[in-house]
């Protein structure tokens, strides 16, 4: 029991860690392609967050398409760009202490409403029902279902998109 | 009886005025002719009028001799309380009265004029302005007829004023000449002085008898409302007198006279001495109830009279201008009418006014004629046996001279002896100034007659040569005045003159001296010849027989010469005290106008104008047009830091985003936990 | 079991670090990256709630935003070729165009 809730712990420690430090790191870095590196770290750390809350197949989304799809093209556009020169470049901004000071003071304030809130949240999740279906079959049944709809919206969108960007970046002939 | 003339006696001064109004608008296109024949003819017509009104009033029995007609009511004015405590209507009216004394001055001056008009064509008639000359002695005789004829004295008044401009025109006909419009311009401005003298008098009469009228005054006054010697009767005699010292040359307005003699010949002998000086006279023979009633103003008018007789007669002396004598002689034989005036015997002073026309106007004419013939020299040194060359203006000056000096049988002997007469009666003192300046008279005249006619030709080559006599439009007119002087005085023989003219004058108290006695009337006759034939007789030793006695005496008593010479130096005083402060006056008021009324005033406002422009120009650039730029600066200003908001930059957009996001959840947070 | 509020927490935190970086840097695809970090912490936040409510919608929310996520991406990355290709640049201060 006590192993369970521990190993539990230990792990959501270490997912949360990782993705904090790889986001604290990724915003620090000078060198562009570290901070898509560290950003990868990040999103594998979020999945393995999903994981642990029971949504495996938000887990396998996260991996495949985040880090598989949208990170390699932000790899692919890196290279596009001119690296050596944005290397030379300052990599903060002018406003960069106030912009710090106003995030931290963002950060707080969020912080005082949740600790606020606490109490009211500290349940333990109910005993999840072990599903007879897998999590996959639940959010596929609730997706197909009542969010069919959105569901079309999302599709049309990314169809805009992949238009959008290919006329975006293509070259003018 | 008919009684056309009488019933007409309006017209008489209106034929002059109406070719004096033809000469003023067309005269200028007419000939010479023409011009005689209207203006010549309108006098002649008024002559024929006057005689038939003076006949028909002669047919009238003598308490009825008054006609009066008048035209209409000039001024009608409004009511008002007299000193007298009557209440009258102010009315002045234009109307015309013929009573005997208005009748003998209408036919002196008609006759005289009529025969110094007929002069004057041959005399004017080679000069410029003919026309012009001959419209201002037709308007002259307008005025003069108007002033004779008048019924009330504010009427007179008008007649006075225009014969008084008419004087002023023809003094200064040649206007070209300095000293010629200086002398009218003289004449006219002393003449004003006795002129406000007479306007107060007119008032005065107005607030104490509440009428203008003659014939009211007679009336008035004979009922007795008022006593003799009433300080109003004074003011009123004394200002009316001032009037005539004026008009009539007397001390201390006569200065004008001489000066005079500037103009035209026939306007000396028409205005300066037959008529329109002799207007004061007439004036105050009008007048004589108030005189009658104020015997202090007769004394004065008695004495100014004699002493300016003497004082004039004196500068008469040692003139050397022919019509320069004359004008002393004028200004001397006037006082003796004011003597008579003064002394009470109103009817011997218009008996001398009728006389003195007579020989005063041929005199005038007769030099007139003298300077004609001398190519208009006039100074008495440069003649000199002339009598052989100009015989006709010879005899009828001879004549003239013998009339002026008192010898009988001729006018002007009859006139002075009835002023001496009365003269004796009312004060001794006064009959020997006159006595005196009968002497002179004769003394003078006769120099002048001597120096002119008689001894040796003085007279320069080259005016010798065109000596002639004049033409027969100036001889007959010397020969009728020359034929009037002679029996002119005649009608005053027997008192017939003055009985005559007693409905004139207001009977008032006799005086407590009786009349003298025949003996002492002839006596005083003879006294009269005698010294008149001393002058003549020392006139004749002086510049006949001993020529080098004039100059000898005036080097011996050169003080005394050059004193009289000088005229007293008279005008040079009333120069200094009068004239010139006057001109004073104007200066300082015309420095005034320029630098303060149009220095201060106008430029002043002009000045201010330009500062409050100014000054509004700076409101409205500064303030009114500042608010607006003010407006726009501080939109100008706020823009720079507005501006900088509009970076371009994302990341400053996406940081006020964040900062209003902080502020939001705030906001709500803090409404959640309370 | 670990409690929910660990995990608003550190969504909290990764929420933070995504806006101080979309704030701070100059290199727009770390920002755009940092934005993706953003809703990593939104979808973080989303699954807790899903699994504390013993609910499934919050994991078809968190689907859809991964699907909005993907396709701005893909737009936002074409328009900085875009703008690189005109300008040379890929520095958020270096794009000021609509500058005053």
């Amino acid at each position: 029991m006590a192993n369970g809730m521990t190993l539990d712990r230990i792990l959501f420690y270490f997912f949360a860690g990782l993705a904090i430090a790889s986001g604290a790191l990724m915003v620090t870095r000078k060198n562009v392609v570290h901070s898509a590196v560290f950003l990868i770290t990040a999103l594998l750390a979020t999945a393995g967050i999903f994981l642990q809350l029971q949504a495996e197949f938000l887990f396998a989304v996260q991996i495949i398409l985040y880090v598989g799809g949208i990170m390699v093209l932000f790899v692919f556009v890196i290279m596009l760009v001119n690296l050596d020169v944005s290397m030379r470049q300052l990599p903060f901004n002018k406003q960069g202490w106030v912009a710090l000071l106003l995030g931290v003071a963002l950060g707080a304030e969020l912080l005082v409403a949740l600790r606020g809130g606490v109490g009211t949240l500290g349940l333990p999740p109910a005993a999840g029902p072990a599903a007879a279906m897998g999590n996959t079959e639940v959010v596929s049944d609730v997706l197909f279902q009542s969010y069919m709809l959105p569901f079309e919206a999302a599709s049309i969108l990314l169809l805009v998109a992949m238009i959008g960007a290919v006329v975006m970046a293509k070259r003018r002939v | 009886m008919t009684s056309y003339f009488l019933d007409h006696i309006w017209l008489i001064p209106l034929f002059p005025l109406a070719t004096a109004a033809v000469m003023l608008l067309v005269g200028r296109r007419l000939a010479n002719a023409a011009v005689s024949v209207l203006c010549v003819g309108s006098v002649l017509v008024s002559f024929v009028y006057a005689v038939g009104a003076f006949l028909e009033l002669v047919a009238r029995p003598a308490g009825e001799r008054l006609a009066q007609t008048i035209l209409f009511e000039w001024i009608p004015a409004g009511a008002y309380h007299t000193s007298g405590g009557m209440l009258d209507r102010f009315v002045a009216d234009w109307g015309f009265l013929l009573d005997p004394l208005s009748g003998v001055m209408v036919l002196i001056v008609t006759g005289v004029g009529l025969l110094i008009h007929f002069y004057s064509i041959g005399y004017m008639g080679h000069e410029g302005g003919y026309y012009r000359f001959f419209g201002y002695m037709n308007l002259f005789m307008f005025s003069m007829l108007t002033l004779v004829l008048a019924n009330n004295i504010l009427l007179m008044f008008v007649g006075w004023e225009g014969v008084g401009l008419c004087s002023y025109l023809l003094i200064g006909f040649y206007f070209k000449k300095k000293s010629a419009a200086d002398a009218g311009k003289k004449a006219f401005i002393v003449n004003r002085i006795g002129d406000a003298g007479f306007l107060l008098g007119i008032f005065l009469i107005s607030a104490t008898l509440g009428t203008l009228r003659f014939a009211d005054f007679h009336a008035a006054l004979v009922a007795g409302q008022y006593a003799t010697g009433a300080s109003v009767m004074t003011a009123i005699a004394l200002l009316l007198f001032v009037g005539a010292t004026g008009k009539s040359a007397q001390i201390p307005l006569y200065v004008w006279l001489p000066d005079a003699m500037e103009g035209p010949t026939p306007v000396s002998a028409l205005i300066h001495a037959a008529t329109m000086v002799t207007a004061g006279v007439y004036m105050v023979v009008r007048n004589n109830a108030f005189y009658q009633l104020a015997p202090a103003a007769m004394a004065v008018v008695a004495v100014i009279g004699a002493l300016t007789a003497i004082f004039a007669a004196t500068m008469g002396l040692v003139q050397t201008d022919i019509k320069k004598v004359l004008a002393y002689s004028t200004i001397s034989q006037l006082g003796y009418m004011f003597l008579a005036c003064g002394v009470g015997a109103f009817a011997a002073g218009i008996f001398h006014v009728m006389t003195h026309a007579f020989f005063k106007a041929l005199l005038f004419l007769g030099a007139g004629s003298v300077i004609h013939a001398m190519s208009g020299e006039q100074d008495m040194q440069k003649m000199g046996a002339l009598a052989g060359k100009i015989p006709t203006t010879y005899r009828t000056m001879l004549i003239a001279t013998l009339a002026i000096a008192g010898i009988p049988p001729l006018a002007g002997f009859f006139s002075k002896d009835e002023i001496l007469g009365k003269t004796f009666e009312a004060n001794h003192v006064l009959w020997l100034v006159g006595w005196v300046t009968a002497g002179l008279t004769a003394f003078y005249m006769f120099r002048l007659l001597f120096l002119t006619f008689y001894g040796t030709s003085r007279v320069p080559h080259d005016v010798e040569h065109h000596i002639h006599e004049s033409p027969a439009t100036m001889t007959v007119p010397l020969m009728i005045l020359a034929a009037l002087s002679v029996v002119g005085g005649w009608v005053g023989i027997g008192g017939r003159f003055e009985h005559f003219l007693d409905p004139v004058i207001v009977p008032m108290a006799e005086r407590p001296e009786a009349a003298s006695s025949a003996g002492t009337e002839y006596a005083l006759m003879a006294a009269s010849v005698l010294i008149a034939l001393a002058g003549i007789a020392l006139a004749w030793q002086m510049y006949l027989k001993n020529t080098a006695l004039p100059a000898k005496l005036a080097k011996s008593w050169n003080w005394l010469y050059q004193l009289v010479y000088h005229k007293y130096y008279v005008d040079e005083i009333y120069d200094a005290m009068f004239v010139n402060r006057a001109k004073d006056l104007g200066l300082a008021l015309g420095s005034f106008d320029a630098n303060v009324i149009d220095g201060l005033g106008v430029n002043g406002a002009g000045w201010l104008t330009r500062f409050i422009s100014t000054l509004s120009m700076w409101w409205d650039t500064w303030i009114v047009d500042g608010s607006v730029r003010l407006g726009a600066r501080i939109v100008w200003l706020v823009s720079y830091p507005v501006r900088m908001m509009q970076t371009g930059l994302m990341q400053s957009y996406m940081l006020v985003i964040v900062l209003g996001l902080i502020g939001f959840l705030g906001y709500y947070f803090y409404l959640w936990k309370h | 079991m670990v409690p929910t509020s660990n995990y608003l927490f550190l969504s909290l935190a990764l929420f933070t670090i995504g806006v101080i970086g979309v704030l701070t840097r100059r290199n727009v695809i770390i920002i755009l990256m940092s934005i993706e970090l953003i809703l990593n912490a939104v979808n973080i936040n989303l699954v807790a709630f899903s699994h504390m409510l013993g609910s499934v919608n919050g994991q078809v929310f968190a689907i859809f935003v991964i699907t909005d996520a993907a396709a701005e991406a893909a737009v936002g990355l074409g328009i900085i070729i875009a703008y690189f290709r005109n300008r040379e640049t890929v520095l958020a201060d270096e794009m000021d165009l609509l500058k005053w």
